[in-house]
């Protein structure tokens, strides 16, 4: 059980990752970059994570857990979207 | 529903609705009665006009434009899906939700199948096409200079994004391409129609749904108490007019009243830019900024803007939330926006 979570959370995670790489235009980049510190994600972007996550994983991000720590590297995206997934 | 909503679209059937008659039956000769009037009508007050048609696309488009009727109609769907699936399509091709879309045909079997699939859609009988423009929901209740030009904005909304849709580099990068002018200036006198109907008009990219009538909002005009701001913006595929308001009401701290983005320009971090001038002018002040949010079905979006702009949530009573900017730096506006910012009043 734990094992089958732990390798969902792995496609999670390489999902998300393929998202900012195609969308940023990067080869490669760490799960745990601080994207907007780096630059590579602005609040209009942001949004659009927003709205990629949802639709990527068929969830419903709750108006709490929408704020800019959440979505400042991509193993916090994916913790949260594990988190909702439950 | 409140169905007093006006319309920002009308989408037609053609046989037998626009002209007499099918036209692969060799009918379609002659226009019904009122239809070149009401269109005419229609386009100056604003009101986008398009086609969903079970037809032969070419046929019946060149036969449109026999009529000089072909400018008028954006995003037609001609074709043989149900007349509902055609209205989505034309629905998110220009961006216009669905409460927001009228349709008119003389098919009682397809004005009930768009009623059914889509409740949202108001729905007409050929029949009446010649009281529909006397309606109130076709009637804004001003007839402002951006919607005379609204037809030839849309226009350049599709161009864009038939752009967007073959670019092949990043979201920012194509936004970066547009070369998109963004223009903040203190509302004037002449601008009340345009700013009444903003807050009528928008509601995915409104903050609060506060509308304002047209003396409080001229009253704000001269208010010492408050800056209220109105965005044009303009790019390389034309002039998008007036799409955004700014009211903040200066007190002990600044307090973001009415943050409106049309919907128009969704997508193009007019809403962030505004905030981004709400951060600036507070700081420039030496205030913090408050923000009130009041949520509403559709206006989620605004909520994220907020929240990636760095606000945070202080207090909620009921469905009204304050929200307040965390953060102490002086942002700077995105490189693909060049703005210019009014200081002061």
């Amino acid at each position: 059980m734990i094992e089958y979570k732990g390798e969902m959370k792995m496609e999670i995670t390489e999902k998300i990752l393929e998202f900012f790489k195609k969308e940023k235009k990067v080869k490669e980049l760490d799960i745990d970059t601080d994207l907007f510190a780096a630059g590579y994600v602005n609040s209009l972007f942001a949004l659009q994570a927003v709205l990629f996550l949802e639709k990527a994983f068929k969830i419903k991000i709750p108006r709490k857990e929408i704020n800019k720590e959440n979505f400042s590297s991509v193993r916090k995206m994916a913790d949260l979207v594990e988190r909702i997934k439950g | 529903m409140a169905r007093e909503e006006k319309i920002k679209c009308l989408v037609f059937d053609l046989d037998g609705t626009v002209w007499h008659g099918v036209l692969s039956e060799g009918g379609g000769s002659e226009l019904r009665p009122h239809v070149r009037e009401l269109i005419k009508t229609l386009d100056s007050r604003g009101i986008i006009m398009s086609i969903a048609s079970k037809n032969d696309g070419e046929a019946a488009l060149a036969h449109l434009e026999s009529f000089g009727l072909g400018e008028y109609f954006l995003c037609p769907n001609i074709s043989w899906q149900p007349k509902s699936e055609s209205i989505k399509a034309i629905a998110e091709e220009l961006g216009i939700k669905l409460g927001s879309i009228a349709f008119i045909d003389d098919n009682e079997f397809e004005r009930d199948e768009v009623s059914f699939a889509l409740p949202d859609v108001r729905v007409y009988d050929a029949a009446e096409i010649g009281e529909i423009s006397e309606r109130p929901e076709f009637n804004p209740v001003f007839i402002t200079e951006d919607a005379k030009h609204r037809r030839e904005m849309y226009i350049a909304d599709i161009g864009r994004k038939k752009a967007e849709q073959s670019y092949a580099g990043s979201a920012d990068e194509f936004l970066l391409t547009l070369g998109m002018h963004l223009e903040l200036a203190p509302v004037t006198e002449d601008d009340l129609k345009r700013v009444y109907e903003l807050t009528v008009r928008t509601h995915q990219l409104n903050s609060t749904g506060y509308t304002y009538d047209y003396d409080e909002l001229r009253a704000l005009i001269g208010s010492e108490n408050h800056i209220f701001l109105i965005a044009s913006l303009r790019d390389r595929y034309g002039d998008s007019g007036k799409v955004g308001l700014l009211l903040i009401e200066k007190g002990e701290k600044y307090r973001i009243k009415l943050l409106i983005v049309s919907c128009r320009v969704m997508s193009r971090g007019i809403g962030t830019a505004l905030l981004t001038c709400a951060i600036r002018l507070a700081a420039y002040d030496g205030k913090k900024l408050e923000a009130e949010f009041k949520e509403t079905e559709h206006n989620r979006i605004m909520y994220i803007t907020y929240k990636m702009a760095g606000f945070d949530e202080i207090s909620e009573k009921d469905d009204e939330l304050l929200l307040e900017y965390a953060e102490n730096d002086m942002p700077n506006y995105a490189n693909y926006l060049d703005v210019d910012e009014i200081k002061e009043k």
